[in-house]
């Protein structure tokens, strides 16, 4: 839990020099609390202190980065448990498995599904983040030929190695030097040799332990012996465990500030079904898993689990916009019909989406107005007839079609007088008021 | 450091709900966050409910319209269909057909399917109009009335139409969905003006208004958390009806439940994309505090059911 002003101001010299450059200490203090400032403007504090200060400053749950490189990933600080009340900070990676036991083809497949998963939604490239390879031959050199092959097709994708045997570890480790790859394999049995691995090469070290008793012993000792970059997994593999054991998790990271668990989560939902493994990866997307595990990677389930992850990880505070331009729906000629609205995404998701189910070919204007709605851009004096009347002169779509004639959103039909006072030689209809009746009032014009 | 399980419990606990007649389900109940069962109570299971309606789903997408062929184009086959082969525990009879941009049914040709539909099989029904705010208070009225002893569900009341709907609600027995849109501000007044006619909040289900995977979402998601948090944590009773996720009706209708992979490869299969679309929707919005959801494909329905034998 972050300390308050006063207790931070105990903590300081309280001489009030002023060379941190506020009149008195407890000032400081108070702008330490609100993080405004850090320790370091004051030259005189105590190494105690700034022990203490760093600790409480730290994030709840520690940042990691995992892989190098354009497709390194963040994840952890997380300060919250439900999304309403702050943004969840770093979205949780995917991971895709692959086994040192599966067949060359199905190997040669995962990688390829892996580097061609990348899908651009809302302005956001969105892919599979991640490999989880998995000895599961127990022969050491197998895994290190999987790691071996991977690592020549796809030289930048984070990895996971997981093998709880130190021997396969050290070796499949080696081939991703400098990569900062996740050890995933430390258990009570074997923590001193692997923690040992993952120091000596610099990767991130994935415990696991059954249950969160055993889990926060293993996490205090893998930490004493100087390993700090952790990724847990409590064991829990059925969606009632995972829920738990992640609730729990963040719970006592952010509300107790239990540093033993203050780690990001590794939650493995492999099923043979694809439809019941993408409905308990959902589960730890929406429930505080940092890295989810999955067998498979169909394009048909990660178009939903991408975009589950970009719905809950969205900020509450800012609505997702699109980019402002005149989009086409379906293949519209300079005849076709031209209509306007606005840049909120779900507006915009909507409106096209309707369009296009009138099979009616269209030109959509889509206005920048901040990401807000018809009605509220309209009530923020954002979506105006002279903003309006400028977008369409400015947008060149003139050159594109032959007629002047704007559909306008019936909700601001008050705007028609302004829109063609502003855009001469035009003519401003009005369109329905919601967009599901767009179909029959688009089909109608066309007849 | 020892460690701690830092359980919650809460004064607050969502009402349960008991519908239907010869055959009851009840749904809601529990004194925890959704499938909190390792710090709560959740006694009771969602409901998911089959939707069928009154007329023929000419506008459903082929990917869920298929799995109806040859039973849809007539109500009491499609009930039958979805309780005998299909298992339904519970169905919603959606009165589309009386939308007057649809086939403009009268408020009789309703309640003539309503008789017709609730005779022929016993699970329990939820009984929705189509939306329309005028259509709909004259439609759920006799609709209401030709249900009366069945012990179903009424919907939608919105702020327009409330006190029509549940007044009719109310004669006849009926629980009834209050609808507002994505504020949980307007959720709690519309169920503050409905208890202030009279209406018992127990028989309250609310609605937030769904919205589906892609599409707002986590404006459902969020809105949902918020009430189930005021239910449990701040024990307002006015927000602990049970929540309903009308989850089909916004899946169906968008792109990626209708775009077929040969016009947009890097979606993958239609089909599979489809139904799982739906079941994500619906189990994700069970995560943030929907007890009954409304469903549309089969397999969609299955999967959610699994995923619930999972959590619970």
């Amino acid at each position: 839990m972050a300390l308050t002003g006063v207790e931070i101001f105990k903590l300081l010299p309280k001489t009030n020099c002023k060379k941190c450059g506020f009149p008195t200490c407890l000032a400081f203090a108070m702008k330490l609390a609100q993080r405004q400032v850090t320790l370091d403007a004051c030259p005189d504090v105590s190494d105690e202190a700034k022990r203490i200060l760093g600790e409480a400053s730290a994030p709840p749950v520690r940042p990691i980065t995992i892989g190098a490189g354009d497709k390194a990933v963040k994840m952890g600080e997380e300060t919250v448990l439900f999304r309403h009340e702050k943004k969840f900070v770093n979205p949780n990676v995917f991971a895709l498995e692959i086994k040192d036991t599966e067949p060359d083809d199905v190997v040669e497949g995962k990688i390829n599904d892996l580097l061609t998963s990348e899908i651009n939604r809302v302005g956001q490239l969105l892919r599979i983040d991640a490999f989880c390879l998995t000895g599961a031959s127990g022969d050491a050199g197998s895994l290190e030929g999987l790691a071996k092959r991977v690592a020549e097709k796809a030289p930048d994708v984070p990895v996971i190695i997981s093998t709880e045997d130190p021997e396969a570890a050290e070796a499949a480790l080696k081939v991703f030097g400098g990569k900062k790859a996740v050890l995933y394999g430390a258990t009570e049995a074997n923590a001193e040799k692997m923690a040992a691995l993952a120091k000596a090469n610099g990767a991130v070290l994935g415990v696991r332990a059954e249950g969160l008793e055993p889990l926060t012993a293993l996490t205090e000792k893998v930490k004493s012996l100087g390993v700090e970059d952790l990724v847990i997994d409590s064991g829990a593999r059925r969606a009632r465990e995972i829920l738990e054991h992640n609730t729990f998790i963040r719970r006592a990271a952010v509300k107790k500030n239990f540093k033993p668990l203050g780690y990001p989560v590794i939650n493995f939902v492999q099923r043979d079904d694809p439809t019941m493994e993408a409905l308990i990866a959902g589960l730890g997307v929406a429930k505080y898993a940092s890295i989810v595990v999955i067998s498979s990677a169909e394009k048909w389930k990660n178009l939903a689990l991408f975009t589950l992850r970009q719905n809950i990880y969205t900020d509450p505070q800012v609505p997702m916009q699109v980019e402002q331009k005149i989009y086409k729906i379906g293949e519209p000629t300079e005849e076709s019909p031209l209509l306007i609205t606005t840049n909120f995404s779900l507006t915009y998701f909507i409106v096209s989406g309707e369009v296009e189910n009138s099979r009616v070919p269209a030109h959509l204007a889509v206005m920048d107005c901040e990401g807000l709605s018809v009605l509220t851009a309209w009530a923020a004096g954002k979506f105006t007839g002279a903003k309006i009347a400028n977008f369409i002169k400015e947008s060149g779509v003139e050159k594109e079609i032959k007629h002047r004639e704007l559909i306008i959103p019936g909700y601001v039909a008050i705007l028609s007088g302004a829109i063609e006072e502003k855009l001469e030689g035009w003519k401003v209809t009005v369109g329905p008021r919601e967009a599901n009746a767009l179909p029959s009032f688009l089909r109608s014009r066309a007849a | 450091m020892a460690f701690v399980p830092p359980k919650e419990s809460f004064a607050g606990r969502v009402f349960p709900v008991t519908i239907g007649s010869e055959v009851q389900e009840t749904f809601g109940g529990e004194n925890t966050l959704p499938f909190h069962t390792f710090e709560g109570e959740v006694p009771h299971r969602p409901l998911i409910a089959y939707e069928i309606q009154d007329v023929p789903p000419d506008d459903w997408p082929e990917t869920v319209r298929m799995v109806y062929d040859g039973v849809s184009d007539d109500p009491v086959k499609w009930a039958r269909h979805c309780v005998e082969e299909l298992k339904a525990r519970a169905i919603t009879l959606r009165l589309i057909g009386t939308h007057p941009d649809n086939k403009d049914l009268s408020a009789d040709d309703a309640a003539k399917t309503v008789s017709e539909v609730l005779g022929a099989v016993k699970v329990p029904f939820i009984v929705l109009g189509s939306n329309h705010v005028e259509k709909d208070s004259e439609v759920l009225v006799k609709a209401a009335e030709a249900a009366k002893g069945h012990n179903c569900i009424i919907g939608k009341a919105q702020e327009a139409n409330y006190k029509t709907i549940a007044a009719a609600a109310m004669a006849s027995g009926h629980k009834l969905i209050a609808m507002s849109e994505l504020d949980i501000n307007l959720s709690k007044q519309l169920n503050i003006l409905i208890t202030q006619m009279g209406f018992e909040k127990e028989r309250l289900i609310t609605d937030p208004m769904c919205s589906a995977l892609g599409y707002g979402l986590e404006y459902t998601y969020s809105v949902m958390e918020r009430i189930r948090l005021a239910a449990l944590a701040q024990n307002d009773a006015v927000m602990q009806p049970p929540l309903v996720g009308d989850v089909g009706m916004y899946v169906w209708k968008i792109k990626e439940t209708q775009a077929p992979e040969d016009a947009l490869p890097e979606w993958g299969a239609l089909e599979q994309r489809g139904i799982l679309w739906e079941a994500l929707t619906a189990t994700s919005l069970m995560l943030s505090g929907a007890e009954l959801l409304i469903l549309r494909h089969p397999k969609a329905v299955d999967a959610v059911e699994g995923f619930i034998d999972e959590l619970l």
